[in-house]
């Protein structure tokens, strides 16, 4: 086994040891004979880039998916080691083990409550007594700190909330193995570090906890080992004090990895002047957002998704118009028409690239001039010049490395990181005067997030003026010559990156106010 | 005016109510199966299953409960079909329930026929009678308008109550609501998704079949080719109008039975100037009407048409 126990009395704490793990998806093989072990009282980090495995080892454990090799040994509530029978939730669940899934499984028409009794009980019980189930989630929340409302919808909380119901989901059943698949992608700055808090919480209380992550700085504060997995197979499972970043960094690609550094602008004129704008409603509504952004620069938009993100995304793309304010690009307003704002120049990396990037059941080739198919270069009579389309397809599968079986290939079948550089090579590629770039990074691997901020840092000395969206705080941080935050539809005003903090940022982020200005 | 006199008429809400009757079957069934995320376009087969398959029981000598059971059973059995084809198999819930509906109006059809080759005017039942309850059916309007209606009438109202206890009581009411929202949630606190669909749409088929059932052993004594006559897709339309809410759902059935009675003696009233098709539209138009009304802000299942598969993200 990969890690030796350290301490004497180790085989008595031990919780939980996956054995010789194999598990394979037709060719693909998402894990290679994995064999990783977690104690009573330890924080255990799973570190590995997307498409690493880590989810799928997770899945195993927690009897989604069924291993084709390898076995899970669990100490059971008697206090035996005993194999977890695969393949069933139910048995994971009996056995002490709680998941908290990157994507929440919570039935949002429900309560927290109701969310958190579900399946605790006998469906043929009569009617349920909710009495005790409130006593212990009141004692629950006491002892591990997670206050959150259990009466309300779930539709109506917060994420950060609903990650808190699915933490005292699992310790409700009196889980004694916390596992956390990426639990920081949606979370502030400040919820991260609270999250952390209630896992230490947890951790002293006895608990095992395993969180997946790709992001080391998490993983080096707050972890006390570190499993590294990459293509499936575990390289290393080190002491966390006996890490740093390079060397994480390293493990995780395989290789040496080069951050991208970006260099001081040479910014133009302001080109994009957004003037009192207000428009959308609800949490994405806009207050009387003004901005300028200037040719050859990037501005960072710092905040947490649905503070208004969405609606100046649909506004500079032409989905949407203002109700009152104006946009203007160029000194020309900027019309409310998707086929306009390409015509002027506007290049869109939409969030959801899935959803929004792409049109799936399309070929890579289709998808790659779709914005510029009027064009006379890709058609003539009405009728489309394959071949025309087929050299420009591999000419940017070229250019960007986009890794798909060719230009025919559906677009759907491509990994994330892939389906990001065709959006890239399509609106790149036309020189546009303005790149709209809302989460460009989210969920891509280290080597693709790279390749994403190099091709901005290009567009930018380009002379095209950037609005990069971003929650993360190091993207932010990196890239943008300017940041501003966007809160609850309030824009605060760009300030050079140079005169920031990050952490300065982070409580701008969450609504508050970072330091001296007392209210007048 | 005689509007006013028909509105106020006990026999008017009597008809109202024995109208609504196996709307109010029909859109509990439907409701039990999209709640749990499953829509069921089977239904207007179902009803066919229900009317033929519980009068067959009675006509063949078995007594009116037991052919209630027979209609119950035998929609439950398209149920399960329905139930297999849409989760475990994750079809289409659109195709399959249209072929379930195609399918099961066909072999209900081609049963009678089967068993009866000869007959020209269809054979009677001795039927469901209007139950008498000693002194409320003697009450002035509300007697004559609830109490004098058929044991099957009172079955669905019952059933109302026990749909919405068992959605918003229990801990099996939890678990439909929740794997209709997000089966994934079921499935992460260790429930079986499929289990519950299935079983799901199996109650709610047989609840389909029951109003069915009402036509032939209720309402009238004999099963007609094309007597369903639209009534389950009606039922779909009010399970939106009702919101997926049982209470609501008697409210929209009733309604509409309303809209059906008023409709027959508006006819009567000032029939002959305009065309009877006009007078048979108003129902389904005032249907439309409500809808559009209620429904534009309809808060739907959100994992109503979406077949879950394990361990897919």
């Amino acid at each position: 086994m990969a890690h030796e126990n350290q301490e004497s009395g180790a085989e008595r704490d031990l919780l939980l040891a996956l054995d010789s793990i194999t598990k394979r998806f037709g060719d693909l093989i998402a894990n290679k004979d994995v064999s990783l072990e977690l104690h009573s009282g330890e924080i255990v980090a799973l570190l590995g880039e997307n498409g690493a495995g880590k989810t799928t080892l997770m899945n195993i454990l927690f009897g989604h998916y069924v291993a084709d090799e390898g076995a899970v040994t669990v100490r059971s509530r008697s206090g035996a080691l005993e194999v977890l029978e695969p393949g069933a939730p139910h048995a994971a669940l009996d056995a002490g083990i709680g998941m908290v899934h990157q994507h929440f499984t919570l039935a949002e028409n429900l309560s927290g409550l109701e969310n958190i009794v579900l399946g605790t009980e006998s469906l043929w019980a009569g009617r349920f007594s909710r009495s005790k189930a409130r006593a212990k989630l009141k004692k629950l929340m006491e002892t591990s700190g997670l206050e959150v409302d259990l009466d309300v919808r779930v539709s109506r909380l917060a994420v950060g909330e609903r990650q808190r119901v699915e933490i005292l989901k699992a310790l409700y059943r009196d889980a004694r193995i916390l596992v956390l698949d990426e639990p920081t992608a949606v979370l502030t700055p400040q919820e991260s570090e609270s999250l952390f808090a209630t896992i230490k919480k947890l951790a002293a209380q006895g608990l095992g906890i395993i969180f997946i992550s790709h992001k080391m700085v998490e993983v080096l504060g707050h972890s006390d080992r570190v499993a590294v997995l990459r293509s499936g197979e575990i390289v290393a499972d080190l002491e966390t004090s006996i890490c740093n970043r390079q060397m994480l960094a390293d493990l995780m690609v395989g290789h040496s990895v080069e951050t991208v550094q970006r260099t001081p602008g040479n910014p133009g004129k302001p080109f994009l002047r957004l003037q009192e704008v207000c428009a959308g409603e609800g949490r994405e509504a806009l207050d009387h957002v003004s901005l300028s952004l200037r040719r050859g620069e990037i501005i960072g938009l710092a905040g947490v998704s649905g503070n208004g993100q969405a609606t100046l995304q649909k506004l500079i793309s032409g989905l949407q118009t203002v109700t009152s304010g104006s946009i203007t690009l160029e000194g020309k307003p900027l019309p409310a028409k998707a086929s306009a704002a390409i015509k002027q120049g506007v290049a869109r990396i939409p969030e959801d690239r899935h959803h929004d990037g792409i049109v799936g059941s399309l070929s890579v080739a289709s998808n790659l001039v779709i914005e510029e198919i009027r064009r006379p270069a890709y058609q003539r009579f009405g009728l489309l010049r394959y071949g025309a389309i087929k050299r420009r397809a591999e000419a940017a599968i070229k250019a960007y490395d986009i890794r798909c079986p060719g230009p025919r290939a559906r677009a759907r079948l491509l990994s994330g990181g892939n389906i990001q550089k065709i959006v890239l090579a399509r609106t790149l590629d036309q020189h546009p005067a303005l790149v709209l770039a809302a989460q460009p990074s989210r969920g891509l691997d280290v080597g693709a997030t790279a390749d994403v901020h190099r091709r901005l840092l290009e567009a930018r000395d380009r002379g095209a003026g950037v609005l990069l969206i971003s929650e993360d705080l190091d993207e932010l941080f990196q890239l943008s010559d300017r940041i501003a935050v966007i809160h609850r539809g309030h824009l605060s005003a760009p300030v050079p990156t140079e005169a920031l903090d990050k952490s300065a940022v982070g409580l701008m982020m969450a609504g508050l106010e970072p330091k001296k200005e007392e209210a007048a | 005016m005689e509007y006013v006199d028909i509105l106020t008429s006990a026999s008017f809400w009597a008809a109202a109510i024995r109208i609504a009757t196996p709307l109010i079957f029909g859109v509990l069934g439907a409701l039990i199966c999209e709640r749990a995320g499953v829509l069921n376009l089977g239904i207007e087969g179902i009803f066919v299953v229900g009317a033929m398959t519980g009068w067959m029981a009675v006509w063949i000598g078995a007594d009116l409960w037991t052919g209630v059971a027979v209609a119950a059973g035998c929609g439950a059995v398209f149920g399960l079909l329905h139930g297999i084809l849409t989760v475990p198999l994750g079809l289409s819930q659109h195709v399959s329930g249209l072929g379930i509906t195609l399918f099961a109006t066909a072999v209900s059809y081609f049963t009678y026929r089967t068993a009866l080759p000869n007959v020209s005017s269809p054979p009677r039942i001795e039927a469901f009678q209007p139950l008498d309850v000693p002194g409320l059916s003697d009450l002035p309007f509300i007697g004559p308008a609830l109490f004098q209606q058929t044991p099957m009438t009172f079955l669905a109202l019952a059933l109302v109550l026990m749909v919405g206890f068992v959605l918003y009581r229990t801990p099996l009411g939890l678990a439909i609501r929740a794997v209709g929202d997000n089966p994934a949630a079921v499935e992460a606190q260790g429930l079986s998704v499929y289990g519950l669909r299935i079983g799901a749409v199996m109650v709610g088929s047989a609840l389909m079949a029951l109003g069915g059932a009402f036509l032939t052993m209720s309402a009238f004594d004999a099963f007609f080719f094309g007597m369903i006559n639209g009534r389950g897709w009606i039922c779909i339309a009010l399970v939106v109008f009702a919101s997926w809410r049982p209470g609501k759902a008697l409210l929209g059935a009733v309604l509409f039975g309303a809209f059906d009675a008023f409709q027959i003696r508006l006819q009567n009233e000032v029939g002959g100037a305009i065309p009877s098709q006009v007078f048979l539209m108003i129902p389904y138009v005032l249907s439309i009407v409500a809808l559009v009304i209620v429904a534009r802000k309809a808060d739907y299942p959100r994992a109503l048409l979406q077949p879950y598969f394990r361990g897919q993200r």
